[in-house]
């Protein structure tokens, strides 16, 4: 165990590194943002003065060595256009992000086990087949389009939810959130769901497919040979077998839905890293961006280490080396 | 033999099972018009050649056929009860408490995710109201029973963790521990070594006699029922063509397929072989010949066989026989 967090942790910094470097080459083949920070009117000399301050003068093995140093001081510059540290920009937007993206995860996982459960235990009941066909609807429909229609039903035509923003926030360990008032509970609710479909239409087949494969496992017909109820072949029998595939996918999924926040986001006006990045991205503001990026790819390696995690948890004959 | 006093009934009295699957191709009369008598701590071999309805007798009895399979008539009557008429609710208090029923691969019969512990005491969970201290020295005692060493240590331990012949114990003990007053054993020995297979069977006598309960061993092997069996029930096609006390099946075998099952069954010291003395193969069960089922591959078939399904005739010491032409009894 220790052995393995110990090769986890090295293997972060790696894939930290390398995201480092992939993103700063890629942000020096974007073009000068100097251009997009002064005024139209701007004169030789002053665009000059600019780039210096914003460091842009160096060459681009000096940038990044620059970067690197400052970065590995825990500074990672600073947003060109808010002139605040870039990474507690991030910090300040990500609860807001966790907030839609952990509610997105809840409503698929509690919306797609027990329908995902029934049609694959029944797959021959008209109940499993209307599962399939509304999973392929959620997989096929766009998010923003999706979005798009729950605010005119629900926001412009029901008036029960708020189009967009998001509304009051309490403090809990000092992290702000807002799923603890009505209010704040309003505001979320649309981009969550609009954030949790696709999830959830996968989910939802995954878990059939193996739940179908589960139930016709020996094990499945000694529980109920041993006069297991239907609830416990389901769920304690089943469902714990068909999970153990779904976890080793959870970790990307998980990924998938902060890439694809950044739409909801934009679409509701969602102030989380998201809508920091499009916002970024029109500006230029490349500081925000790279630590974005690198942030992300952070979240990626952590799940992926909680998902080998579970996945020892859950199945015993999985040892993490 | 005089027929007084009364014998107390038998535990379990099964009437023209019919266990049939609505397919595509037509319906599968997979178990057609079964018959027979499991006498209290009694043991009966349930033999055939693979794909002959003896595991759907089995599942029939523990209410386990699932759809497109159903069971289209006849009463199963456990102790005086028609299992038949029992709802889902009524039928888990049977299964594992009344009656309990292990299957052929010892591999996948555990679930992997729970400790054998775990898997023991959910039986005890289900059925009895023992506290958590009293479970737990109730599965110490039953894996000591079956033959695991060290079994308070190995409580703890996952089915992987497991041989083979170590597991189907453990499953044997999952079985047994709620106390079941008839164990179904289906092919439990097929999938193992035959050194252990030995082992295991007598294990089973063991438990079972101890306790008083019935045993139902299905089976392809006449051998291994032939030294357990107090009687021997002999399926084909789904239909019962032989039943009798295991003594007179064994020595006077009247049917040509019992007595084929029979000649294929090697000489001590030799290698074991498959059923292959009996001519052809099992018919497709869709598309049975008119008549007797056995005909296309009985050496002694004449035209009437094919005309006219030969009905089960009961002798004497309810030696039965599905034939027209029952092989005579041998000078004993
Ligand atoms: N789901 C099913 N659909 C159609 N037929 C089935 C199904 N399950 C079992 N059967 C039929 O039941 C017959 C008896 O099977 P089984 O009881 O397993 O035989 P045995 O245990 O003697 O080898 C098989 O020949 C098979 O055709
Ligand atoms: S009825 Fe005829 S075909 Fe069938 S087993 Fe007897 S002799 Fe053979
Ligand atoms: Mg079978």
């Amino acid at each position: 165990m220790f052995g393995y967090v110990i090769k986890r942790a090295f293997q972060m910094v790696l894939v930290l590194w390398a995201v480092s470097v992939l993103v700063f080459v890629m942000m020096s083949f974007t073009g000068d943002p100097t251009y997009m920070m002064v005024p139209l009117d701007a004169t030789e000399e002053q665009i000059a003065q600019a780039r210096r301050l914003l460091g842009l003068d160096h060459s681009h093995l000096t940038q990044y060595r620059l970067f690197l140093k400052n970065v590995l001081q825990g500074d990672f510059g600073r947003s060109f256009v808010f002139r605040q540290p870039a990474n507690s920009l991030i910090l300040e937007r990500l609860p807001a992000t966790l907030e839609i993206v952990f509610l997105a995860m809840a409503i698929a996982l509690v919306v797609a086990i027990p329908l995902g459960v029934y049609a694959g235990a029944n797959p021959k009941r008209a109940g499993s087949h209307a599962v399939m066909a509304g999973s392929l609807v959620g997989i096929s429909l766009p998010g923003f389009w999706v979005g798009m229609v729950l605010i005119f039903v629900f926001a412009v035509k029901l008036q029960l939810f708020p189009s967009s923003g998001r509304g009051p926030t309490q403090e809990v360990f000092g992290i702000r959130v807002s799923f603890l008032t009505w209010e704040g509970l309003r505001h979320i609710i649309l981009p969550a769901v609009t954030l949790s479909i696709g999830t959830l239409a996968i989910l939802m087949r995954i878990i059939r497919a193996e739940m179908m494969e589960v139930m016709r496992q020996d094990f499945v017909r000694f529980a109920r040979a041993k006069g297991v109820g239907q609830r416990g072949v389901l769920f304690r029998h089943g469902l714990k077998n068909a999970l153990i595939p779904l976890v080793t996918v959870f970790g990307l999924m998980l990924g998938d839905l902060i890439a694809f926040a950044t739409l909801t986001e934009t679409i509701f006006a969602w102030p989380g890293i998201g809508k920091l990045l499009v916002d970024s991205i029109y500006r230029g503001d490349r500081p925000v961006i790279v630590v974005y990026l690198m942030f992300v790819a952070l979240m990626f390696v952590v799940v992926n280490f909680a998902v080998d995690v579970l996945y020892a948890l859950i199945d015993p004959r999985i040892k993490i080396r | 033999m005089t027929a007084h006093p009364m014998p107390p009934s038998p535990l379990l009295q099964v009437r023209d099972l019919r266990t049939w699957f609505d397919t595509f191709g037509g319906v599968v009369k997979a178990v057609d018009g079964a018959s027979f008598d499991v006498g209290r701590g009694e043991i009966v071999g349930l033999v055939g050649e693979s794909g002959g309805g003896k595991s759907m007798v089995g599942y029939s009895i523990m209410r386990l056929i699932d759809p497109p399979g159903r069971i289209a008539g006849g009463r199963i009557l456990f102790d005086g009860t028609d299992l038949c008429g029992l709802d889902e609710r009524a039928l888990r208090k049977i299964r594992g408490r009344e009656i309990a029923m292990i299957f052929q691969d010892p591999m996948t019969a555990l679930n992997p995710l729970y400790t054998i512990g775990d898997q023991l005491d959910e039986m005890l969970r289900l059925h009895t109201g023992l506290s958590a201290r009293e479970r737990r020295l109730r599965c110490i005692e039953m894996l000591h029973e079956v033959g695991i060493p060290q079994p308070e240590a190995r409580l703890g331990n996952y089915p992987h963790q497991f041989s083979g012949g170590m597991r189907q114990r453990v499953v044997i003990a999952i079985a047994m521990i709620a106390g079941p007053r008839l164990l179904i054993a289906d092919e439990p020995t097929t999938a193992l070594d035959v050194t252990i297979q030995a082992q295991l069977l007598r294990l089973m006598k063991h438990a079972v006699e101890k306790r008083g309960a019935s045993l139902i061993l299905i089976t392809h092997d006449l051998a291994a029922v032939s030294q357990m069996a107090d009687r021997i029930v002999v399926l084909y096609c789904g239909r019962i063509v032989e039943r009798g006390r295991a003594r007179d099946v064994i020595e006077r075998p009247r049917h040509p397929y019992t007595r084929g099952l029979l000649d294929s069954i090697p000489h001590q010291g030799l290698k074991r072989r498959r059923l292959s003395q009996i001519p052809g193969t099992v018919p497709d069960i869709r598309k049975l010949p008119p008549g007797c089922a056995f005909a296309p591959r009985c050496p002694m078939a004449a035209p009437v066989c094919r005309e006219s399904a030969p009905n089960l005739v009961g002798g004497p010491s309810g030696h039965a026989v599905a034939c027209h032409f029952p092989l005579e009894a041998k000078a004993a």
